[in-house]
Protein backbone atom coordinates (compact mmCIF):
# COMPACT_ATOMS: atom_id res chain seq x y z
CA UNK A 1 0.00 0.00 0.00
CA UNK A 2 1.14 3.49 -0.79
CA UNK A 3 0.47 6.84 0.79
CA UNK A 4 -2.37 8.95 -0.46
CA UNK A 5 -1.56 11.66 -3.00
CA UNK A 6 -1.77 15.33 -2.03
CA UNK A 7 -5.18 16.40 -0.91
CA UNK A 8 -7.41 19.35 -1.68
CA UNK A 9 -5.87 21.68 0.87
CA UNK A 10 -2.35 21.00 -0.40
CA UNK A 11 -3.37 21.57 -4.00
CA UNK A 12 -5.10 24.83 -3.10
CA UNK A 13 -1.94 26.08 -1.31
CA UNK A 14 0.37 25.09 -4.15
CA UNK A 15 -1.84 26.71 -6.77
CA UNK A 16 -2.33 29.86 -4.70
CA UNK A 17 1.41 30.29 -4.05
CA UNK A 18 2.20 29.55 -7.70
CA UNK A 19 4.33 26.44 -7.08
CA UNK A 20 2.22 24.67 -9.63
CA UNK A 21 -0.42 25.87 -12.07
CA UNK A 22 -4.05 24.82 -11.93
CA UNK A 23 -3.70 23.62 -15.53
CA UNK A 24 -0.80 21.31 -14.57
CA UNK A 25 -2.82 19.85 -11.70
CA UNK A 26 -5.81 19.44 -13.96
CA UNK A 27 -3.77 17.64 -16.66
CA UNK A 28 -2.22 15.34 -14.04
CA UNK A 29 -5.64 14.22 -12.80
CA UNK A 30 -7.10 13.97 -16.32
CA UNK A 31 -4.27 11.64 -17.28
CA UNK A 32 -4.90 9.46 -14.21
CA UNK A 33 -8.57 9.30 -15.16
CA UNK A 34 -7.66 8.36 -18.73
CA UNK A 35 -5.43 5.51 -17.64
CA UNK A 36 -7.46 4.09 -14.74
CA UNK A 37 -11.10 4.88 -15.42
CA UNK A 38 -11.45 2.07 -18.00
CA UNK A 39 -10.83 -0.43 -15.15
CA UNK A 40 -13.31 1.24 -12.80
CA UNK A 41 -16.05 2.84 -14.96
CA UNK A 42 -16.29 5.57 -12.32
CA UNK A 43 -17.11 8.38 -14.78
CA UNK A 44 -20.09 8.81 -17.07
CA UNK A 45 -18.59 11.97 -18.56
CA UNK A 46 -15.00 13.21 -18.45
CA UNK A 47 -15.19 16.99 -18.81
CA UNK A 48 -11.74 17.64 -20.29
CA UNK A 49 -12.49 20.96 -22.01
CA UNK A 50 -14.67 22.30 -19.22
CA UNK A 51 -11.97 21.44 -16.65
CA UNK A 52 -9.02 22.84 -18.58
CA UNK A 53 -10.97 26.04 -19.28
CA UNK A 54 -11.78 26.47 -15.58
CA UNK A 55 -8.17 25.70 -14.58
CA UNK A 56 -6.86 28.22 -17.08
CA UNK A 57 -9.12 30.90 -15.60
CA UNK A 58 -7.72 30.17 -12.14
CA UNK A 59 -4.17 30.61 -13.45
CA UNK A 60 -5.09 33.88 -15.17
CA UNK A 61 -6.65 35.16 -11.95
CA UNK A 62 -3.52 34.29 -10.01
CA UNK A 63 -1.19 35.81 -12.61
CA UNK A 64 -3.15 39.06 -12.55
CA UNK A 65 -2.94 39.26 -8.78
CA UNK A 66 -6.59 38.48 -8.03
CA UNK A 67 -7.39 36.58 -4.85
CA UNK A 68 -8.19 32.89 -5.19
CA UNK A 69 -10.85 30.88 -3.41
CA UNK A 70 -10.50 28.13 -0.78
CA UNK A 71 -10.65 25.41 -3.47
CA UNK A 72 -8.56 27.16 -6.12
CA UNK A 73 -7.39 24.66 -8.70
CA UNK A 74 -8.80 21.63 -6.84
CA UNK A 75 -10.22 19.07 -9.26
CA UNK A 76 -13.57 17.71 -8.14
CA UNK A 77 -15.82 14.98 -9.52
CA UNK A 78 -19.59 15.50 -9.41
CA UNK A 79 -22.14 12.75 -9.06
CA UNK A 80 -24.13 12.57 -12.27
CA UNK A 81 -27.43 13.51 -10.59
CA UNK A 82 -26.26 17.10 -10.03
CA UNK A 83 -26.88 19.64 -12.77
CA UNK A 84 -23.85 21.34 -14.30
CA UNK A 85 -24.69 23.88 -16.99
CA UNK A 86 -23.61 22.64 -20.40
CA UNK A 87 -22.37 19.24 -19.14
CA UNK A 88 -24.44 16.17 -19.85
CA UNK A 89 -26.24 15.10 -16.64
CA UNK A 90 -27.89 11.69 -16.80
CA UNK A 91 -28.55 10.33 -13.26
CA UNK A 92 -27.17 7.16 -14.93
CA UNK A 93 -30.57 6.72 -16.57
CA UNK A 94 -31.49 6.03 -20.16
CA UNK A 95 -34.35 8.48 -19.70
CA UNK A 96 -31.83 11.36 -19.34
CA UNK A 97 -28.95 9.94 -21.37
CA UNK A 98 -28.76 13.07 -23.57
CA UNK A 99 -29.86 15.71 -21.05
CA UNK A 100 -27.73 18.88 -20.93
CA UNK A 101 -28.85 21.16 -18.07
CA UNK A 102 -29.41 24.83 -18.86
CA UNK A 103 -28.55 25.76 -15.26
CA UNK A 104 -26.14 24.95 -12.42
CA UNK A 105 -27.03 23.33 -9.12
CA UNK A 106 -26.37 25.75 -6.25
CA UNK A 107 -23.50 23.55 -5.02
CA UNK A 108 -21.87 23.86 -8.46
CA UNK A 109 -22.14 27.66 -8.38
CA UNK A 110 -20.53 27.68 -4.94
CA UNK A 111 -17.75 25.23 -5.84
CA UNK A 112 -16.83 27.18 -8.97
CA UNK A 113 -16.91 30.48 -7.10
CA UNK A 114 -14.43 28.91 -4.66
CA UNK A 115 -12.13 27.97 -7.54
CA UNK A 116 -12.86 24.24 -7.76
CA UNK A 117 -12.35 22.63 -11.17
CA UNK A 118 -15.14 20.29 -12.23
CA UNK A 119 -13.41 17.42 -13.95
CA UNK A 120 -16.26 15.03 -14.70
CA UNK A 121 -19.58 13.47 -13.83
CA UNK A 122 -19.48 10.24 -11.88
CA UNK A 123 -21.44 7.05 -12.38
CA UNK A 124 -24.10 6.19 -9.82
CA UNK A 125 -27.12 3.97 -9.36
CA UNK A 126 -29.93 5.21 -11.59
CA UNK A 127 -31.56 8.23 -9.89
CA UNK A 128 -29.44 7.32 -6.82
CA UNK A 129 -31.51 4.20 -6.19
CA UNK A 130 -29.26 1.36 -5.13
CA UNK A 131 -26.51 0.19 -2.81
CA UNK A 132 -24.09 -1.37 -5.30
CA UNK A 133 -23.89 0.97 -8.30
CA UNK A 134 -25.06 -1.90 -10.48
CA UNK A 135 -28.33 -0.12 -11.38
CA UNK A 136 -26.70 2.16 -13.93
CA UNK A 137 -27.51 2.54 -17.63
CA UNK A 138 -23.74 3.09 -18.01
CA UNK A 139 -22.78 -0.23 -16.40
CA UNK A 140 -21.52 -1.10 -12.93
CA UNK A 141 -18.63 0.68 -11.20
CA UNK A 142 -15.81 -1.54 -9.94
CA UNK A 143 -14.39 -1.29 -6.42
CA UNK A 144 -10.73 -0.18 -6.67
CA UNK A 145 -9.82 -2.58 -3.82
CA UNK A 146 -11.10 -5.54 -5.79
CA UNK A 147 -12.56 -4.96 -9.22
CA UNK A 148 -14.80 -8.04 -8.93
CA UNK A 149 -16.64 -6.34 -6.08
CA UNK A 150 -19.16 -3.51 -5.80
CA UNK A 151 -18.01 -0.02 -4.74
CA UNK A 152 -21.29 0.43 -2.91
CA UNK A 153 -23.94 2.91 -3.95
CA UNK A 154 -25.46 4.94 -4.97
CA UNK A 155 -22.49 7.38 -5.15
CA UNK A 156 -20.23 4.50 -6.22
CA UNK A 157 -18.46 6.39 -9.01
CA UNK A 158 -17.55 9.29 -6.73
CA UNK A 159 -16.28 6.87 -4.06
CA UNK A 160 -14.22 4.77 -6.50
CA UNK A 161 -12.74 7.89 -8.12
CA UNK A 162 -11.60 9.32 -4.77
CA UNK A 163 -10.33 5.94 -3.50
CA UNK A 164 -8.28 5.43 -6.67
CA UNK A 165 -6.88 8.99 -6.52
CA UNK A 166 -8.54 9.97 -9.77
CA UNK A 167 -9.71 13.11 -7.94
CA UNK A 168 -8.88 14.50 -4.49
CA UNK A 169 -12.53 15.17 -3.66
CA UNK A 170 -15.99 14.50 -5.05
CA UNK A 171 -19.63 15.28 -4.37
CA UNK A 172 -22.21 12.61 -3.74
CA UNK A 173 -25.82 12.60 -2.62
CA UNK A 174 -27.21 10.61 0.29
CA UNK A 175 -30.87 9.59 0.65
CA UNK A 176 -30.41 6.46 2.77
CA UNK A 177 -26.62 6.05 2.93
CA UNK A 178 -25.57 6.76 -0.65
CA UNK A 179 -22.53 8.80 0.40
CA UNK A 180 -21.54 6.89 3.55
CA UNK A 181 -21.97 3.30 2.37
CA UNK A 182 -19.78 3.59 -0.78
CA UNK A 183 -17.28 5.68 1.23
CA UNK A 184 -17.05 2.79 3.72
CA UNK A 185 -16.74 0.10 1.05
CA UNK A 186 -14.08 2.08 -0.86
CA UNK A 187 -12.08 3.17 2.23
CA UNK A 188 -12.64 6.93 2.10
CA UNK A 189 -14.41 9.67 4.07
CA UNK A 190 -18.05 10.49 3.21
CA UNK A 191 -20.25 13.04 4.96
CA UNK A 192 -24.02 13.41 4.84
CA UNK A 193 -24.75 16.87 6.25
CA UNK A 194 -27.80 17.75 8.34
CA UNK A 195 -31.00 17.93 6.27
CA UNK A 196 -31.26 21.56 5.19
CA UNK A 197 -27.55 22.32 5.56
CA UNK A 198 -26.84 22.13 1.82
CA UNK A 199 -29.11 23.38 -0.96
CA UNK A 200 -30.70 20.66 -3.09
CA UNK A 201 -31.41 23.04 -5.96
CA UNK A 202 -30.21 21.30 -9.13
CA UNK A 203 -30.09 17.84 -7.55
CA UNK A 204 -32.30 15.46 -9.54
CA UNK A 205 -34.77 14.64 -6.78
CA UNK A 206 -35.20 11.09 -5.46
CA UNK A 207 -36.85 11.50 -2.03
CA UNK A 208 -37.07 15.17 -1.19
CA UNK A 209 -37.49 14.87 2.59
CA UNK A 210 -34.37 12.66 2.82
CA UNK A 211 -31.93 13.78 0.07
CA UNK A 212 -28.76 15.69 1.01
CA UNK A 213 -25.62 16.51 -0.99
CA UNK A 214 -22.25 16.03 0.69
CA UNK A 215 -18.49 15.70 0.22
CA UNK A 216 -16.42 12.56 -0.32
CA UNK A 217 -12.69 12.86 0.34
CA UNK A 218 -9.49 11.22 1.57
CA UNK A 219 -9.59 13.06 4.88
CA UNK A 220 -12.00 14.66 7.32
CA UNK A 221 -10.17 17.95 6.73
CA UNK A 222 -10.93 17.95 3.01
CA UNK A 223 -14.54 17.00 3.70
CA UNK A 224 -14.72 19.93 6.15
CA UNK A 225 -13.24 22.29 3.57
CA UNK A 226 -15.72 21.30 0.85
CA UNK A 227 -18.66 21.41 3.27
CA UNK A 228 -17.75 24.97 4.32
CA UNK A 229 -17.95 25.98 0.65
CA UNK A 230 -21.24 24.27 -0.29
CA UNK A 231 -23.23 24.77 2.94
CA UNK A 232 -25.65 27.56 3.79
CA UNK A 233 -29.10 28.88 3.02
CA UNK A 234 -30.26 29.32 -0.55
CA UNK A 235 -33.31 31.17 -1.82
CA UNK A 236 -33.70 28.48 -4.52
CA UNK A 237 -34.32 25.75 -1.90
CA UNK A 238 -36.85 26.66 0.77
CA UNK A 239 -35.80 23.66 2.89
CA UNK A 240 -32.30 25.07 3.46
CA UNK A 241 -31.69 26.37 6.95
CA UNK A 242 -30.55 29.83 7.93
CA UNK A 243 -28.37 28.24 10.65
CA UNK A 244 -24.94 29.95 10.48
CA UNK A 245 -22.22 27.89 8.76
CA UNK A 246 -19.08 27.59 10.88
CA UNK A 247 -15.58 27.36 9.40
CA UNK A 248 -15.50 23.59 9.78
CA UNK A 249 -11.72 23.39 9.24
CA UNK A 250 -11.00 25.50 12.30
CA UNK A 251 -13.13 23.12 14.39
CA UNK A 252 -10.66 20.27 13.82
CA UNK A 253 -8.76 20.55 17.06
CA UNK A 254 -7.56 16.96 17.20
CA UNK A 255 -8.95 16.74 20.72
CA UNK A 256 -11.60 14.19 21.71
CA UNK A 257 -11.12 14.41 25.49
CA UNK A 258 -14.45 14.24 27.25
CA UNK A 259 -16.46 13.66 24.07
CA UNK A 260 -19.30 11.26 24.92
CA UNK A 261 -19.74 8.56 22.29
CA UNK A 262 -22.99 6.60 22.43
CA UNK A 263 -22.97 2.99 21.25
CA UNK A 264 -26.28 1.23 20.54
CA UNK A 265 -24.77 -2.21 21.16
CA UNK A 266 -27.87 -4.37 20.99
CA UNK A 267 -28.92 -2.81 17.67
CA UNK A 268 -25.43 -3.20 16.18
CA UNK A 269 -25.09 -6.83 17.21
CA UNK A 270 -28.28 -7.81 15.43
CA UNK A 271 -26.59 -9.11 12.30
CA UNK A 272 -23.10 -7.87 11.73
CA UNK A 273 -20.04 -9.52 10.18
CA UNK A 274 -17.67 -10.69 12.94
CA UNK A 275 -14.62 -8.97 11.44
CA UNK A 276 -16.51 -5.70 11.05
CA UNK A 277 -17.52 -5.95 14.71
CA UNK A 278 -13.90 -6.43 15.80
CA UNK A 279 -12.67 -3.44 13.80
CA UNK A 280 -15.48 -1.33 15.25
CA UNK A 281 -14.51 -2.30 18.82
CA UNK A 282 -10.87 -1.46 18.13
CA UNK A 283 -11.85 1.93 16.73
CA UNK A 284 -13.82 2.70 19.89
CA UNK A 285 -10.88 1.63 22.08
CA UNK A 286 -8.60 3.98 20.15
CA UNK A 287 -10.93 6.90 20.82
CA UNK A 288 -11.38 5.88 24.46
CA UNK A 289 -7.59 5.86 24.95
CA UNK A 290 -7.59 9.48 23.81
CA UNK A 291 -10.07 10.45 26.48
CA UNK A 292 -13.41 9.94 24.75
CA UNK A 293 -16.11 8.46 26.98
CA UNK A 294 -18.01 5.43 25.73
CA UNK A 295 -21.66 5.32 26.74
CA UNK A 296 -24.06 2.44 26.17
CA UNK A 297 -27.27 3.74 24.53
CA UNK A 298 -30.49 2.30 23.20
CA UNK A 299 -32.33 3.20 19.98
CA UNK A 300 -35.36 0.93 20.39
CA UNK A 301 -36.96 1.87 17.05
CA UNK A 302 -33.83 1.61 14.91
CA UNK A 303 -34.76 -1.93 13.93
CA UNK A 304 -37.84 -0.53 12.15
CA UNK A 305 -35.81 1.99 10.17
CA UNK A 306 -35.45 -0.11 7.00
CA UNK A 307 -39.16 -0.67 6.32
CA UNK A 308 -39.95 2.92 7.36
CA UNK A 309 -37.23 4.24 5.09
CA UNK A 310 -38.18 2.19 2.04
CA UNK A 311 -41.82 3.20 2.44
CA UNK A 312 -41.08 6.93 2.68
CA UNK A 313 -38.35 6.88 0.01
CA UNK A 314 -40.33 4.95 -2.61
CA UNK A 315 -43.48 7.01 -2.00
CA UNK A 316 -41.56 10.25 -2.56
CA UNK A 317 -39.70 8.74 -5.52
CA UNK A 318 -42.88 7.68 -7.29
CA UNK A 319 -44.06 11.27 -7.08
CA UNK A 320 -40.73 12.90 -8.01
CA UNK A 321 -40.14 10.66 -11.02
CA UNK A 322 -43.56 11.42 -12.51
CA UNK A 323 -41.85 14.32 -14.30
CA UNK A 324 -40.00 11.99 -16.69
CA UNK A 325 -42.74 11.70 -19.26
CA UNK A 326 -41.02 12.39 -22.56
CA UNK A 327 -42.47 15.89 -22.98
CA UNK A 328 -40.07 18.57 -21.75
CA UNK A 329 -36.75 16.68 -21.68
CA UNK A 330 -35.27 13.24 -21.91
CA UNK A 331 -36.13 10.10 -23.77
CA UNK A 332 -39.39 9.75 -25.71
CA UNK A 333 -40.51 6.46 -27.16
CA UNK A 334 -40.15 6.05 -30.89
CA UNK A 335 -42.63 3.16 -30.99
CA UNK A 336 -44.73 3.50 -34.14
CA UNK A 337 -48.11 2.44 -32.82
CA UNK A 338 -48.39 5.26 -30.27
CA UNK A 339 -51.61 7.20 -30.74
CA UNK A 340 -52.51 8.81 -27.43
CA UNK A 341 -50.64 10.90 -24.91
CA UNK A 342 -51.12 8.24 -22.26
CA UNK A 343 -49.60 5.56 -24.47
CA UNK A 344 -46.65 7.84 -25.12
CA UNK A 345 -46.11 8.31 -21.37
CA UNK A 346 -46.38 4.62 -20.61
CA UNK A 347 -44.00 3.42 -23.33
CA UNK A 348 -41.53 6.24 -22.73
CA UNK A 349 -41.30 5.45 -19.04
CA UNK A 350 -41.07 1.69 -19.47
CA UNK A 351 -38.26 2.12 -22.02
CA UNK A 352 -36.46 4.87 -20.12
CA UNK A 353 -36.27 3.49 -16.57
CA UNK A 354 -34.23 0.53 -15.36
CA UNK A 355 -35.56 -2.35 -13.24
CA UNK A 356 -34.80 -0.95 -9.77
CA UNK A 357 -36.31 2.45 -10.55
CA UNK A 358 -39.47 0.82 -11.87
CA UNK A 359 -39.63 -1.43 -8.80
CA UNK A 360 -39.47 1.61 -6.53
CA UNK A 361 -41.99 3.62 -8.55
CA UNK A 362 -44.33 0.61 -8.33
CA UNK A 363 -43.81 0.23 -4.57
CA UNK A 364 -44.26 3.94 -3.96
CA UNK A 365 -47.39 4.12 -6.09
CA UNK A 366 -48.79 1.09 -4.28
CA UNK A 367 -48.21 2.41 -0.76
CA UNK A 368 -49.73 5.79 -1.66
CA UNK A 369 -52.75 4.30 -3.42
CA UNK A 370 -56.25 4.40 -1.98
CA UNK A 371 -56.73 1.91 0.84
CA UNK A 372 -53.04 1.45 1.62
CA UNK A 373 -51.97 4.97 2.59
CA UNK A 374 -52.68 4.61 6.33
CA UNK A 375 -51.33 1.09 6.66
CA UNK A 376 -48.04 1.88 4.97
CA UNK A 377 -47.15 5.50 4.34
CA UNK A 378 -48.72 7.06 7.41
CA UNK A 379 -47.40 4.24 9.58
CA UNK A 380 -43.88 4.84 8.25
CA UNK A 381 -44.14 8.55 9.05
CA UNK A 382 -45.23 7.71 12.59
CA UNK A 383 -42.24 5.41 13.00
CA UNK A 384 -40.14 8.29 11.80
CA UNK A 385 -41.46 10.33 14.73
CA UNK A 386 -40.63 7.52 17.19
CA UNK A 387 -37.12 7.27 15.76
CA UNK A 388 -36.62 11.03 16.11
CA UNK A 389 -37.60 10.75 19.76
CA UNK A 390 -35.08 7.92 20.25
CA UNK A 391 -32.33 10.15 18.91
CA UNK A 392 -33.48 13.25 20.82
CA UNK A 393 -33.43 11.30 24.06
CA UNK A 394 -30.06 9.72 23.33
CA UNK A 395 -28.45 13.06 22.51
CA UNK A 396 -29.34 14.33 25.97
CA UNK A 397 -26.51 12.19 27.30
CA UNK A 398 -24.03 11.83 24.41
CA UNK A 399 -22.36 14.07 21.79
CA UNK A 400 -22.09 11.55 18.95
CA UNK A 401 -23.45 8.09 18.23
CA UNK A 402 -21.08 5.47 16.76
CA UNK A 403 -22.01 2.49 14.59
CA UNK A 404 -20.36 0.56 11.83
CA UNK A 405 -21.37 2.10 8.49
CA UNK A 406 -22.22 -1.28 6.96
CA UNK A 407 -22.75 -4.76 8.40
CA UNK A 408 -20.29 -6.32 5.92
CA UNK A 409 -17.41 -5.27 3.68
CA UNK A 410 -17.90 -4.97 -0.09
CA UNK A 411 -19.68 -7.88 -1.81
CA UNK A 412 -19.20 -9.45 -5.23
CA UNK A 413 -20.79 -7.74 -8.21
CA UNK A 414 -23.94 -9.64 -9.15
CA UNK A 415 -24.31 -11.37 -5.78
CA UNK A 416 -27.35 -9.39 -4.54
CA UNK A 417 -28.79 -7.84 -7.66
CA UNK A 418 -31.55 -10.44 -8.10
CA UNK A 419 -32.69 -10.12 -4.49
CA UNK A 420 -33.74 -6.50 -3.91
CA UNK A 421 -34.81 -7.07 -0.31
CA UNK A 422 -31.38 -8.52 0.57
CA UNK A 423 -29.80 -5.39 -0.97
CA UNK A 424 -32.10 -3.11 1.08
CA UNK A 425 -31.23 -4.86 4.36
CA UNK A 426 -27.56 -3.85 3.94
CA UNK A 427 -28.64 -0.23 4.59
CA UNK A 428 -29.58 -1.01 8.20
CA UNK A 429 -27.05 1.38 9.82
CA UNK A 430 -27.33 4.30 7.41
CA UNK A 431 -31.03 4.97 6.76
CA UNK A 432 -31.87 6.30 10.24
CA UNK A 433 -29.77 9.45 9.84
CA UNK A 434 -31.84 10.40 6.78
CA UNK A 435 -35.16 9.65 8.43
CA UNK A 436 -34.28 11.90 11.38
CA UNK A 437 -32.28 14.47 9.36
CA UNK A 438 -29.08 14.24 11.41
CA UNK A 439 -25.53 14.64 10.05
CA UNK A 440 -23.44 11.46 9.77
CA UNK A 441 -19.95 10.68 8.53
CA UNK A 442 -18.26 7.46 7.50
CA UNK A 443 -14.50 7.20 7.95
CA UNK A 444 -12.13 4.31 7.23
CA UNK A 445 -11.64 2.21 10.38
CA UNK A 446 -9.68 -0.81 9.24
CA UNK A 447 -9.48 -3.64 6.77
CA UNK A 448 -10.69 -7.20 6.64
CA UNK A 449 -9.28 -10.11 4.66
CA UNK A 450 -11.68 -11.80 2.27
CA UNK A 451 -10.96 -15.02 0.44
CA UNK A 452 -11.84 -15.05 -3.24
CA UNK A 453 -13.29 -18.03 -5.06
CA UNK A 454 -9.80 -18.72 -6.49
CA UNK A 455 -8.41 -18.71 -2.93
CA UNK A 456 -6.53 -15.41 -3.24
CA UNK A 457 -6.84 -12.98 -0.35
CA UNK A 458 -8.26 -9.51 -0.82
CA UNK A 459 -7.96 -6.65 1.61
CA UNK A 460 -11.24 -4.75 1.92
CA UNK A 461 -11.87 -1.49 3.80
CA UNK A 462 -14.67 -0.93 6.29
CA UNK A 463 -16.15 2.21 7.80
CA UNK A 464 -16.94 3.74 11.17
CA UNK A 465 -20.06 5.90 11.19
CA UNK A 466 -20.47 8.83 13.54
CA UNK A 467 -23.86 10.53 13.81
CA UNK A 468 -24.05 14.02 15.28
CA UNK A 469 -26.69 16.34 16.62
CA UNK A 470 -28.74 18.62 14.36
CA UNK A 471 -26.37 21.05 12.55
CA UNK A 472 -23.40 19.77 14.54
CA UNK A 473 -21.25 18.50 11.68
CA UNK A 474 -18.34 20.16 13.50
CA UNK A 475 -18.23 17.58 16.29
CA UNK A 476 -18.38 14.49 14.07
CA UNK A 477 -15.72 16.03 11.82
CA UNK A 478 -13.56 16.74 14.87
CA UNK A 479 -13.81 13.13 16.11
CA UNK A 480 -13.23 11.83 12.57
CA UNK A 481 -10.15 13.99 12.10
CA UNK A 482 -8.72 13.03 15.50
CA UNK A 483 -9.26 9.33 14.78
CA UNK A 484 -7.57 9.75 11.40
CA UNK A 485 -4.46 11.19 13.10
CA UNK A 486 -4.30 8.14 15.40
CA UNK A 487 -4.68 5.45 12.75
CA UNK A 488 -3.15 4.67 9.32
CA UNK A 489 -6.40 3.75 7.57
CA UNK A 490 -7.18 6.96 5.69
CA UNK A 491 -3.69 6.95 4.15
CA UNK A 492 -4.12 3.59 2.44
CA UNK A 493 -4.56 3.38 -1.30
CA UNK A 494 -5.43 0.23 -3.23
CA UNK A 495 -2.31 -1.32 -4.82
CA UNK A 496 -4.11 -2.29 -7.99
CA UNK A 497 -4.72 1.27 -9.06
CA UNK A 498 -2.05 3.34 -7.30
CA UNK A 499 0.15 5.21 -9.74
CA UNK B 1 -48.83 -12.10 4.64
CA UNK B 2 -49.48 -9.67 1.81
CA UNK B 3 -50.93 -11.16 -1.31
CA UNK B 4 -50.20 -9.21 -4.43
CA UNK B 5 -52.07 -10.32 -7.49
CA UNK B 6 -51.12 -9.82 -11.08
CA UNK B 7 -54.22 -7.67 -11.50
CA UNK B 8 -53.03 -5.44 -8.73
CA UNK B 9 -49.59 -5.07 -10.32
CA UNK B 10 -51.31 -4.09 -13.57
CA UNK B 11 -53.51 -1.58 -11.74
CA UNK B 12 -50.49 0.03 -10.06
CA UNK B 13 -48.55 0.11 -13.34
CA UNK B 14 -51.46 2.02 -14.91
CA UNK B 15 -51.43 4.54 -12.06
CA UNK B 16 -47.65 4.92 -12.44
CA UNK B 17 -47.81 5.29 -16.25
CA UNK B 18 -45.60 2.27 -16.84
CA UNK B 19 -46.28 -0.06 -19.76
CA UNK B 20 -44.64 -3.09 -18.12
CA UNK B 21 -43.66 -6.12 -20.18
CA UNK B 22 -45.05 -9.54 -19.31
CA UNK B 23 -41.70 -10.52 -17.76
CA UNK B 24 -41.64 -7.40 -15.61
CA UNK B 25 -45.16 -8.06 -14.37
CA UNK B 26 -44.23 -11.58 -13.38
CA UNK B 27 -41.04 -10.45 -11.65
CA UNK B 28 -42.76 -7.62 -9.77
CA UNK B 29 -45.64 -9.79 -8.52
CA UNK B 30 -43.04 -11.92 -6.75
CA UNK B 31 -40.54 -9.24 -5.67
CA UNK B 32 -43.04 -6.63 -4.51
CA UNK B 33 -44.95 -9.22 -2.49
CA UNK B 34 -41.70 -10.23 -0.82
CA UNK B 35 -40.81 -6.62 0.04
CA UNK B 36 -44.33 -5.68 1.20
CA UNK B 37 -44.34 -8.76 3.37
CA UNK B 38 -41.18 -7.54 5.06
CA UNK B 39 -42.79 -4.11 5.56
CA UNK B 40 -45.48 -5.87 7.63
CA UNK B 41 -42.96 -5.81 10.48
CA UNK B 42 -44.11 -2.25 11.15
CA UNK B 43 -47.59 -3.48 12.05
CA UNK B 44 -46.12 -4.92 15.28
CA UNK B 45 -45.64 -1.38 16.52
CA UNK B 46 -48.46 0.40 18.27
CA UNK B 47 -48.40 3.90 16.83
CA UNK B 48 -51.80 5.09 17.97
CA UNK B 49 -51.62 8.75 18.93
CA UNK B 50 -48.18 9.23 17.37
CA UNK B 51 -47.93 12.26 15.10
CA UNK B 52 -46.59 11.69 11.58
CA UNK B 53 -43.26 13.22 10.55
CA UNK B 54 -43.34 14.41 6.97
CA UNK B 55 -40.32 16.63 7.37
CA UNK B 56 -37.63 16.94 10.05
CA UNK B 57 -37.45 20.72 10.45
CA UNK B 58 -40.19 22.94 11.74
CA UNK B 59 -38.67 26.23 10.70
CA UNK B 60 -38.25 25.86 6.96
CA UNK B 61 -40.12 27.72 4.29
CA UNK B 62 -38.90 31.23 5.01
CA UNK B 63 -40.73 33.81 2.97
CA UNK B 64 -39.14 36.10 0.46
CA UNK B 65 -40.28 39.24 -1.26
CA UNK B 66 -42.75 38.58 -4.06
CA UNK B 67 -40.46 39.87 -6.79
CA UNK B 68 -39.98 38.27 -10.18
CA UNK B 69 -36.45 37.08 -10.86
CA UNK B 70 -34.55 35.69 -13.81
CA UNK B 71 -36.22 32.81 -15.57
CA UNK B 72 -35.11 30.39 -18.24
CA UNK B 73 -35.23 31.75 -21.83
CA UNK B 74 -37.68 29.78 -24.00
CA UNK B 75 -34.93 28.51 -26.30
CA UNK B 76 -33.04 27.05 -23.32
CA UNK B 77 -36.20 25.53 -21.89
CA UNK B 78 -36.95 23.84 -25.22
CA UNK B 79 -33.35 22.73 -25.90
CA UNK B 80 -33.77 19.30 -24.28
CA UNK B 81 -37.27 18.57 -25.53
CA UNK B 82 -37.75 15.49 -27.70
CA UNK B 83 -40.25 17.28 -29.96
CA UNK B 84 -40.12 21.06 -29.56
CA UNK B 85 -41.62 23.73 -31.74
CA UNK B 86 -39.16 26.59 -31.14
CA UNK B 87 -40.99 29.08 -33.34
CA UNK B 88 -44.27 28.66 -31.51
CA UNK B 89 -42.44 28.13 -28.21
CA UNK B 90 -44.18 24.81 -27.54
CA UNK B 91 -43.54 21.24 -26.47
CA UNK B 92 -45.38 18.97 -28.89
CA UNK B 93 -47.16 15.80 -27.75
CA UNK B 94 -49.39 13.22 -29.45
CA UNK B 95 -52.95 14.27 -30.06
CA UNK B 96 -54.89 14.72 -26.82
CA UNK B 97 -58.43 15.24 -28.07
Amino acid sequence: MKNATPQAQTIQKEVTTGHVSAVEICREYLSKIDSLNPNLNAFNTIATEHALGAAKNIDIKRNTGKSLGPLAGVPIAIKDNLCVRGLRTTASSKVLSQYVPPYNATVIERLEAAGAVIIGKTNCDEFAMGSSNENSAFGAVMNPWDTTRAPGGSSGGSAAAVAANLVPVALGSDTGGSIRQPAALCGIVGLKPTYGRVSRYGLLAFASSLDQIGPMARSAADAALVLSVIAGSDSQDSTTSSEPVPDFLSELTGNVKGIRIGIPTSFINSGIDEEVGKAFELALNTLQNEGALLVEVDLPHARYAIPAYYLVATAEASSNLARYDGVRYGHRTSAKEIETLKEMYESTRDEGFGAEVKRRIMLGTYVLSAGYYDAYYRKAQQVRTLLRKDYEKTFQSVDVIAMPTTPTPSFSLGSKIDDPLQMYLGDIFTVSANLVGLPAISIPCGFVQATESNNTQKTLPIGLQLTGQMFDEATILRVADAYEQLTPWAQKTPDTVAT
Amino acid sequence: MSELTRNEVERIAKLAHLDLTENEKELFVRQLANILNYFEELQQLDTSGVLATAHVHNDFGTEREDKSGKSLPTTDALANAPDPDPEAGLFKVPRVI
